[in-house]
């Protein structure tokens, strides 16, 4: 059964996005969604500086199974990006929540509203299943 | 809804993610499919592969049918119970099937064996199977009475004796790489798919479930699909539909070994084609490919060999005894020591080799 933490914000491309104190935006992917991948083994990340749209390819997170893409949540700045999950990837299956991908400064933090809270991200179809 | 083994219930019991696997609802693990893999190389696991199907052949040309149907030459089975690999050939000498073959002559059926072929590829094995058995006095039983499991790693035979009959238990023991014999209603086999030593063991569906639970209950756990690849994508050994098919010659296929040549008068399907080919000079060969970097070698990838061409790989995955990328990939036959790989619009540097990276738990490459 996934855990979902309540402060978190979902796409409906399994991304969660987290607004920090400081006006920046944490990303990661989901737990459902790392359960669905598999054993993690490598992640690829955009490159810090890059201007992503909201739902622009991010980066690819491949597991033993499958390579999936994964997408900006909101439109950004990426500005900072998890270099330990070069060396720890399966870090992603063991704690998806403290595993972050990328940090944005949002163009329109307002984009966050957009997103699925916790509770509706749990009832969506595929989350369930 | 798919085809399930007498074993569907206590796979879901024991927390199975299932997946479709040639019409068959099947584990693809149970938590943690690179665990499981770590599991069969350092110690043991059991895998259902009672989707798989068995054939019984017997009747006074049983033999002859054989040598005719198959490029391996049942001829080399010289005592009872050994088995054999072979390709499964058509006209074109592409490939219908890959078969495990076994001898099971007893005093009263002197002429009899048994085939494990795939489980995808039931419906037209047996087609083709029947079609060519016209002219030989021969008769096919397939066994779907029958479940099979197989228990693969270092310690697979140790631990299984324990949980056995004592007469089983000795044959256990007794049994050769390779070689496979009844006792009582089951069929114990030591052979496998993961490049450890193991067992394949067939025996009444009805009995299986109890097997089962007492093998995991022995604290051997259970292994999904996902882990059987990636164990048999680094012992080197094809997965039928993927790295061969009836487009692909044996030639091409890493399975030139599996062709029995001799004597020249056994006149096995596909041989003429076969024989032109190997005057011609094959053009392809299955190579292994390693990537040096982070990153996942996948099926269908394009490979580039500088100078020489271009191929594509036939199956790639990660491989956690290594801790990178491996593949199997099918090149022109005058390949090099180096080739490169296009992922996402990317190309990598890899290394060529031969098509076998993990045996016993060593590393190869």
């Amino acid at each position: 059964m996934s855990t979902i933490p309540a402060d978190l914000r979902f796409a409906t491309s399994h991304e969660w996005a987290r607004l920090e104190a400081d006006g920046s935006v944490t990303v990661g992917i989901s737990d459902h969604a790392q359960e669905a991948l598999g054993d993690v083994v490598f992640i690829e990340l955009p490159e810090v500086g890059k201007v992503l749209a909201a739902g622009q390819e991010a980066g690819v997170v491949e597991s033993v199974k499958a390579a999936s893409d994964i997408y900006a949540p909101i439109g950004g700045e990426v500005i900072a990006i998890n270099e330990a999950l070069a060396d720890s990837p399966e870090s992603v299956n063991s704690d998806p929540y403290g595993s972050w991908f990328f940090k944005l400064q949002p163009s329109d933090v307002s984009e966050l509203d957009k997103l699925l809270d916790a509770a509706a991200y749990k009832s969506t179809a595929d989350v369930e299943a | 809804m798919g085809l399930r083994t007498p074993l569907y219930g206590l796979h879901l019991a024991l927390g199975a993610k299932m997946v479709d696997f040639g019409g068959w609802d099947m584990p693809l693990h149970y938590g943690s499919q690179v665990e499981e893999h770590h599991q069969v190389r350092r110690d043991c696991g059991v895998f259902d592969v009672s989707h798989m199907t068995v054939v019984d052949v017997s009747g006074s040309q049983a033999k002859a049918y054989l040598q005719h149907l198959l490029a391996n030459d049942v001829e080399r089975l010289d005592i009872p119970g050994k088995a054999l690999y072979s390709g499964m050939l058509n006209q074109q000498a592409g490939v219908i099937d890959d078969s495990i073959v076994y001898l099971t002559a007893t005093p009263e059926l002197p002429d009899s064996y048994r085939l494990v072929v795939n489980a995808a590829t039931r419906d037209k094995d047996l087609a083709w199977m029947r079609q060519q058995s016209s002219a030989f006095a021969v008769e096919l039983n397939e066994r779907a009475d029958l479940a099979m499991l197989a228990v693969q790693g270092p310690q697979a035979r140790a631990k299984v004796a324990e949980l056995v009959t004592q007469a089983r238990a000795a044959l256990i023991h007794e049994l050769q790489p390779l070689q496979g014999l009844p006792e009582g209603d089951w069929f114990i086999a030591r052979s496998g798919y993961t490049g450890e030593d193991g067992l394949e063991i067939m025996l009444p569906a009805e009995q299986s479930l109890a097997f089962l639970n007492d093998l995991v209950g022995a604290g051997i756990p259970p292994i999904g699909l996902g882990a059987r690849d990636t164990l048999r994508l680094e012992a080197g050994m094809n997965l039928y539909g993927q790295d061969m098919d009836e487009q692909v010659s044996p030639l091409a296929a890493n399975m030139s070994w599996t062709v029995a040549w001799e004597p020249a008068s056994r006149d096995f399907i596909g041989r003429a084609e076969l024989e032109r080919q190997q005057k011609a000079g094959a053009s392809a060969k299955l190579v292994g490919l390693v990537l040096e970097e982070r990153g996942v070698l996948r099926a269908h990838q394009v490979v580039r060999v500088a100078g020489v061409g271009e191929g594509e790989i036939t199956s790639g995955s990660f491989s956690p005894t290594l801790g990178k990328a491996i593949a199997l990939a099918r090149v022109p036959a005058a390949t090099a020591e180096r080739a490169e790989v296009e992922i996402r619009g990317k190309w990598y540097p890899v290394r060529v080799v031969q098509p076998s990276f993990v045996r016993h738990g060593r590393a190869l490459i």
